[in-house]
């Protein structure tokens, strides 16, 4: 066990990241489509021995059906337990042999396999050897099924009981009601239950393939062999076409407050809105404001008002999630129950007068400062890199993305940041969630 | 316990190639390490203080973390709250982190910035102005920190009474957020205090990683750091604890769905790094029972039994306070207790000291080692908390250099040995979560409630 240690502040920059895509002048992205249909993204780079991958499709759980909530996350994990007749065991060990690392995440938009190892020849014949079967072979065993499920389920029971996990999923669900951005990606105990083999297999099939699937790679690599690792991969993904777009996200059409019961000592409090989605015209003056608002860490507005004057929080944020179609704004804060209300209200306060008055020059100026001076940690590993390499693929950003991203910052004012934020936030329709508060003093 | 991600590259201690790396100390005592990295840009500076839980006194725990939180609220010269404008002004992230060993502050900025960050801490480790009206604020958002990571966290309540229970003596013992009582009853002059006692340059240690050159951090270190004078610090008693003579037992009630078990053992931290045997074995112990999802743990316990939903175990070796235990936690299934899970775990641990453990699994730990020692050369802020860590807990960086040797020279014998040494009854202490119902004030017809 590891040293134990304690953090000033929440990582805020989890948050932040979701924004981050940036490259300095001279990251040179190559990009080409393989001959069955997947993008490719690659930046060459030969300092350390490592190569990355990162395959990236459209199914994240949105496309989930709301009686089978979970299928998405499921059918990603169970792919990589057990693959052209390798068993969960056997890809662990062959992994752990050549010290690869497999990763991946899945989010509402997307499923994503990562996989780092060593360039060297052996380790890495081996490791994209089975990582490549487990995109395009696995075989979803039935005993391996049923257990995952009932971690799945035991995870779900025990989440329920947790005021964090409480109010994060009532805010989606008010947030987006019928949309399946309200789908919760672990799913619900009932629906993770009905789902069966059958499911994996038809929703592997129907959302795995090689046309508009996204393939990064990055590092001890030549373009040959690039070209190489991303056909292969490619080659073998079902024949199926992209996906059709989501339905588009609609917006409350009145405030709503939801308080939930529980004995917790702190009260969490979200509060929000439908923000923006990836590639949206208002992407920077919102990204830049929400900066000046409750992204900027121990300097945003939030912050200053309710923990660092008033000492009512650790932790208060706001942050954009922009995703396909359009995704969270959100405030979150947690607060000792009995000053629940006090701290609601000082947020809401803080949060009106930001949209209807706006940001002084001086804050825009600030703002500027640190995201563009703040620009070359954001891709300062391979690790990142891959990472913004992924995300612009799978977002269909443009190329040069990454190269004017700081000329964006810097071109946004004052007046379009307030103009942004009066269109797109309507503070007067905003969904809030409240668990663990004591009775609302009216 | 779990805290954030990027955290726990702790778990697991590669090593890293020194070529690059440079020491010097000014005469006032701050030790400075510089590791040169030219990949990007951007450089990583942190401040290490040899101050950490592990140095308070009863009634004033938490006071390390507390004064961590109150180094930013001013100087003589930067007003409260300005020290994190100006290093964002200058687009840098910064952060400070408390534990047990250590407080330490840090930056990552462009290269160009790195200035701006050693001027700001050589101001802060001795000009702080820490006012009564500051204090009185940020107490209340430590507090905050406590119920939002401790008090509403089942597991997290836990971890806190195993810690009290498998040390009796060592301050290893105390939580580093403190005791909420501790809390409600400090005072600015406690957290002045400790700043006077162990904020001065020879009881720190400045690491900088990055895209710069030695010479010239230290011709930055000697213009800011250089004139501040070096101060008698107090003495550290020795603090043992005795040797544990029986089996320890605790039961934490909270609200949950899942029981929860977690399990130490005292074991030997690293002392001498070239002459120690037992921490390296025990080192592979810990890959070989969770190293990776094929590991022992996970495969049979989580895979084929299923008597478990996670399962974990680990063993950290660098330690200030010259005192460690090796532990394995985890999460029964549904319908299963977490007595039969302990029991569970203890077969495993059994069947370690009985028949011990192939040469497959040493070679397959083994070859996460290598791998891992160039994959953390990807991370410029790992390679500064390694270094940081290893000085400030009396050891030398240059540990990181021999660590793959040592942990390739570890035999199968050795592994089998540190598990019948160690792993006996009374030298066990085992903490359980039993799991209350939320009743009364259970939500009602809510759609995310099952």
């Amino acid at each position: 066990m590891f040293t134990n240690s304690l953090i000033r502040g929440l990582c805020l920059s989890i948050f932040t990241l979701a924004f981050a895509s940036a490259a300095q002048a001279g990251l040179n992205i190559q990009q080409w489509k393989t001959s069955h249909g997947s993008e490719v993204y690659f930046v060459e780079n030969h300092d350390l021995p490592i190569v990355d991958v990162s395959t990236n499709f459209y199914a994240g759980s949105a496309r989930d059906e709301k009686a089978k909530s979970g299928l998405a996350g499921i059918t990603r994990y169970m792919m990589t337990l057990g693959a052209g007749g390798l068993t969960d065991q056997d890809i662990s060990k062959q992994m752990a042999d050549i010290g690869a690392n497999l990763g991946g995440s899945l989010d509402a938009d997307r499923a994503s396999f990562k996989l780092r190892t060593l360039s060297s020849s052996r380790e890495q014949t081996k490791a994209l050897e089975i990582y490549t079967k487990i995109l395009q072979k696995p075989d979803f065993p039935d005993a391996v099924l049923s257990r995952e499920k009932s971690r799945i389920i035991a995870g779900l029971k025990e989440s329920a009981t947790q005021p964090e996990s409480i109010s994060s999923k009532a805010f989606s669900k008010a947030l987006f009601g019928n949309h399946p951005y309200a789908l919760d990606e672990d799913g619900e105990i009932d629906t993770v239950t009905a789902i069966g083999r059958d499911d994996l297999h038809k929703f592997y099939t129907q959302h795995y393939g090689s046309q508009g699937a996204v393939i990064a790679l990055m590092g001890d690599m030549s373009r040959a062999e690039a070209e190489r690792i991303a056909e292969s991969i490619s080659a073998g993904l079902p024949k199926t076409a992209s996906p059709p777009a989501l339905p588009a996200v609609t917006y409350p059409t009145s405030a709503s407050e939801q308080r939930i019961a529980h004995p917790a000592t702190q009260a969490h409090i979200l509060l929000g809105y439908p923000g923006i989605k990836r590639g949206d015209v208002d992407f920077f003056p919102l990204y830049v404001g929400n900066y000046i608002l409750g992204g900027g860490g121990f300097v945003s507005r939030l912050t200053e008002e309710v923990r660092e004057k008033r000492g009512l929080v650790y932790s208060v944020y706001s942050y954009f999630m922009p995703t396909a179609e359009i995704g969270q704004f959100q405030v979150g804060l947690q607060t000792k129950r009995e000053q629940a209300d006090e701290a609601l209200k000082l947020v809401r306060e803080t949060l009106n007068k930001f949209v209807a008055g706006g940001v002084t020059e001086a804050e825009l100026k600030a703002a500027k400062e640190n995201i563009v001076g703040g620009f070359p940690m954001r891709i300062d590993s391979n690790a990142k890199i891959l990472d913004y390499l992924a995300m612009i693929g799978f977002y269909k950003l443009p190329l040069t993305y990454l190269d004017t991203f700081n000329d964006e910052v810097s071109k946004v004012t004052t007046a379009q940041i307030k103009d942004a934020f009066n269109r797109r936030i309507k503070t007067d329709k905003m969904v809030t969630v409240i668990v663990g508060a004591d009775e609302a003093k009216q | 316990m779990k805290t954030f991600k990027w955290w726990a590259f702790l778990a697991f201690f590669p090593m890293l190639a020194s070529a690059e790396t440079k020491e010097f100390k000014l005469e006032n005592g701050l030790k400075i390490v510089v590791q040169e990295d030219h990949r990007s840009p951007v450089v990583v500076s942190q401040v290490w203080y040899r101050a950490g839980s592990l140095d308070e006194v009863n009634g004033k725990t938490g006071v390390a973390h507390v004064l961590e939180h109150m180094m930013f609220k001013g100087t003589k010269e930067i007003k409260a709250g300005q020290f994190s404008r100006l290093v964002a002004a200058a687009g840098g992230k910064e952060n400070a982190f408390t534990s047990q060993d250590y407080t330490t502050y840090f930056q990552q900025l462009e290269k160009s910035q790195l200035p701006l960050s050693i001027k700001l801490e050589a101001d802060r480790m001795v000009n702080l102005n820490l006012t009564d009206e500051e204090f009185a604020k940020e107490i209340k958002v430590v507090m905050e920190e406590r119920r939002w990571r401790t008090e509403d966290k089942p597991q997290s309540k836990v971890n806190e009474q195993f810690k009290s229970t498998i040390y009796h003596v060592h301050p290893y013992s105390r939580p580093i957020v403190g005791w909420m009582n501790d809390l409600e009853n400090m005072t600015a002059e406690d957290a002045r205090e400790w700043y006077k006692k162990w904020y001065a340059p020879n009881n720190a240690t400045l690491v900088v990683v990055g895209d710069v050159k030695a010479e010239e951090v230290l011709k930055l270190a000697k213009q800011y750091f250089g004139p501040l004078k070096a101060r008698s610090l107090p003495d550290r008693k020795p603090q043992v604890e005795p040797a544990q003579t029986g089996e320890r037992r605790v039961v934490v009630k909270a609200q949950a769905k899942l029981p929860y078990v977690l399990m130490g053992f005292h074991v030997p931290p690293l002392n001498d790094a070239d002459k120690d045997v037992d921490p390296y074995a025990l080192e592979i112990l810990a890959g070989v029972l969770n190293g990776n999802a094929s590991a022992r743990l996970n495969q049979n316990l989580v895979r084929q039994s299923q008597i478990a939903v996670d399962v974990d175990a680990g063993y950290d070796m660098i330690q200030r306070g010259r005192e460690t235990i090796f532990v394995l936690d985890g999460t029964p299934s549904e319908g299963k207790t977490a007595a039969e899970l302990e029991a569970a775990i203890l077969q495993e641990v059994e069947k370690i000291k009985t028949s011990g453990i192939t040469e497959e699994e040493l070679l397959r730990v083994k070859a996460q080692v290598i791998a891992a020692d160039v994959y953390q050369r990807d991370s410029m802020f790992y390679q500064a908390m390694q270094i940081g860590q290893l000085e400030t807990t009396g050891f030398s960086w240059k540990v990181l250099e021999s660590y793959p040797a040592k942990l390739q020279a570890v035999t199968a014998e050795q592994v089998q040995a540190v598990a019948k040494k160690y792993f006996v009854k009374d030298n066990m202490t085992v903490a359980t979560l039993d799991p209350q119902p939320i009743t009364d004030t259970a939500p009602k017809g809510k759609p995310h409630v099952h």
